[in-house]
C-alpha cells in the first residue's frame, strides 16, 4: 500500500518517515502508509479516491471537508491523517445506502437544498451528526449545526429546509 | 497546503509526551485538538520538527466540579463537551455563555480550553474567561507539576510560560466564594470569525454586596486584557446602575483596541462598555427577581 500517496508526495528522500495507519473509512478497514504531515481531507481525497469530500478554504474556515469520526463532525482538512489511526470516519460516499438515497441526500434533491454542490457533502454531513444526537431539532437548532459551513449560493434557506425535511423522513422511518 | 515535514509521536503517558519534549529540545510542539495549530502548520507560520500528539494521553478529557466548587478542565476537554456541560450551566454562567460561541460547531467538536490558552492568541475567548475568573493551568515537567495563575501563563501574543519540556494538563477555575454570576458576549462578524470583541465578566455576591469580580477582555489588545480596576470597582458594594455605568467606562479605558478591518478603535471601546453594562445589568436583574 505504500505507493497509494505517491502523487500528493514531494520528491521522496529514502529517510522520509511513513507510519502505518488503520482507519475504518465508510464500514471498510483501510490501511496505509502515510507522512505523519499528510491531511485526512488528502488522504480521503488523493489516497482513497473518495473525492466527495472537498477541500475548499483549506483553513478550517468552509466546512466543504466535513466529515465524522467517530460520529462527531470535524473539518478534515485539518486533522491529520495519523490522528484517525484507529478511528472511524464517514465521507459523504458513505451516506448511500446500496440502492437507495440518504433520507439527508433526498431532502437536499426534493428541496432543492444545492446549486453547485460544492458545499453539499459538507453540509449533509453536519447534518448527520446533528440528526444523529438531536432526531427532532428546530429550524434554530439546524442553522447552529449548520453554522460552520459555508454556501456561496442558496442563501442556506434551502439547505435548512432540507435537513428538516430529512428529519422528518428519518422520524417517519423509525416510526413505521 | 501541506505543512512542513515533521517527526510524529503519540505518546500513551504524560511522562512520556514530556520526555519527547525534552528531546525535541525546544523544536517539539504539543498538538491537542489542532484547531489553531494545524492551520499554523499550514501556512508553514509554524514548522517545528516534532509534533508531540497527546490525543492519546488517557484520562484528561475531562471536566469536573470538585465538592468546594473548584472546577477542573483537562487538556483534552473539548469546547463541544463544555457546551454541553450541565456541570458549568448550572455553577459557572461566564464558561457556559462563552462555550457557546467558540469558532463554529465543527471546530468545537476538535478544540480544547486548555490548547486555546496555551495558544494565546490575543482574539480568544477562553483566556479573558480565565482572566475574569482567577483561573490557572496546571503544567507538567520533568520535575513534576506546577500551577500558573493565568495573567503569568498568557505572557504577550501567542506566547505561554510553559517551559519548552512541559505540557499544560489542566485548567483550573478556584472555588467561589459567594454566589456566582456573570457571562460572556461577543461581537463577531460571522460565526467563525475572530472576535471583533469579547468580554468575560465574573462576579461573585454575598448578600447582594458584590465580594469578587473579574473582566477579561478579548480582541482589543496585544494580549489578553485583565481590567482590573473596573473590576475592583464593582467590589464592596451592591450592582447599582451607577456602579454598573463606572466599572464599563474603566473597562473600556482598559481596552487598548486597533482600528482595522473588524472596526474602528472607539467602536471597539464602545463595544466593551456595551458588553460589560449588559451582563452586568443583566446580573442586577436576576439578583433583584431572586431576592
Amino acid at each position: 500500500m505504500s505507493s497509494l500517496f505517491e502523487e500528493i508526495r514531494e520528491p521522496v528522500e529514502a529517510d522520509v518517515p511513513v507510519r502505518r495507519v488503520s482507519v475504518t473509512v465508510n464500514g471498510v478497514k483501510r490501511t496505509a502508509e502515510v507522512e505523519p504531515r499528510l491531511l485526512l481531507a488528502h488522504m480521503l481525497r488523493q489516497g482513497l479516491g473518495l473525492t466527495g469530500t472537498h477541500t475548499g478554504c483549506d483553513t478550517s474556515n468552509c466546512g466543504a471537508c466535513t466529515v465524522l469520526l467517530d460520529g462527531k463532525a470535524i473539518k478534515s482538512c485539518t486533522m491529520l491523517a495519523v490522528q484517525a489511526d484507529g478511528h472511524e470516519v464517514t465521507t459523504v460516499e458513505g451516506l448511500a445506502g446500496p440502492s437507495e438515497l440518504h433520507p439527508i441526500q433526498e431532502g437536499f434533491k426534493d428541496e432543492h437544498g444545492l446549486q453547485c454542490g460544492f458545499c453539499t457533502p459538507g453540509m449533509m454531513l453536519a447534518a448527520k451528526a446533528l440528526l444523529d444526537e438531536n432526531p427532532d431539532p428546530t429550524e434554530d437548532e439546524v442553522r447552529w449545526a449548520l453554522s460552520g459551513n459555508l454556501c456561496r449560493c442558496t442563501g442556506y434557506q434551502n439547505i435548512v429546509k432540507s435537513v428538516l425535511w430529512a428529519a422528518k423522513k428519518l422520524q417517519s422511518q423509525s416510526a413505521s | 497546503m501541506y505543512p512542513s515535514r515533521f517527526r510524529y509521536e503519540a505518546p500513551r503517558s504524560i511522562d512520556e509526551a514530556v520526555a519527547l519534549l525534552h528531546q525535541g529540545d525546544g523544536e517539539a510542539k504539543v498538538l491537542a485538538g489542532g484547531q489553531s495549530l494545524v492551520p499554523l502548520l499550514k501556512l508553514r507560520f509554524a514548522a517545528p520538527e516534532l509534533l508531540v500528539d497527546i490525543n492519546n494521553l488517557p484520562g484528561l478529557d475531562y471536566h469536573r466540579a470538585d465538592s468546594d466548587g473548584t472546577i477542573r478542565i483537562g487538556a483534552l476537554c473539548r469546547h463541544a463537551d463544555l457546551e454541553r456541560s450541565s456541570i458549568l450551566a448550572a455553577r459557572q454562567p461566564t464558561m457556559a455563555a462563552a462555550a457557546r460561541v467558540i469558532a463554529d460547531p465543527i471546530v468545537r467538536n476538535r478544540g480544547t480550553l486548555v490548547g486555546s490558552l496555551c495558544h494565546a492568541d490575543p482574539q480568544g475567548d477562553w483566556a479573558s474567561v480565565v482572566t475574569a475568573l482567577g483561573g490557572y493551568v496546571t503544567a507538567q515537567g520533568a520535575n513534576g507539576r506546577r500551577n500558573i495563575p493565568i495573567a503569568q501563563f498568557v505572557t504577550g501574543p501567542f506566547q505561554n510560560a510553559l517551559a519548552y519540556d512541559e505540557v499544560a494538563v489542566e485548567a483550573v477555575i478556584p472555588a467561589p466564594k459567594g454566589k456566582v454570576a456573570g457571562g460572556y458576549l461577543k461581537l463577531e462578524r460571522r460565526v467563525g470569525d475572530f472576535a471583533t470583541v469579547g468580554t468575560a465578566v465574573a462576579v461573585e455576591t454575598s448578600g447582594g454586596v458584590v465580594t469578587r469580580a473579574g473582566i477579561g477582555l478579548t480582541g482589543v489588545g496585544g494580549s489578553t486584557i485583565n481590567a482590573t480596576d473596573a473590576a475592583q470597582a464593582l467590589v464592596g458594594g451592591a450592582l447599582s446602575a451607577d456602579g454598573i455605568s463606572r466599572a464599563a467606562d474603566l473597562a473600556a479605558q482598559a481596552a487598548q483596541p486597533r482600528t482595522d478591518h473588524r472596526g474602528s478603535a472607539d467602536y471597539k471601546r464602545h463595544i466593551v462598555r456595551t458588553f460589560v453594562a449588559r451582563i452586568l445589568t443583566r446580573v442586577a436583574e436576576s439578583n433583584e427577581r431572586a431576592a
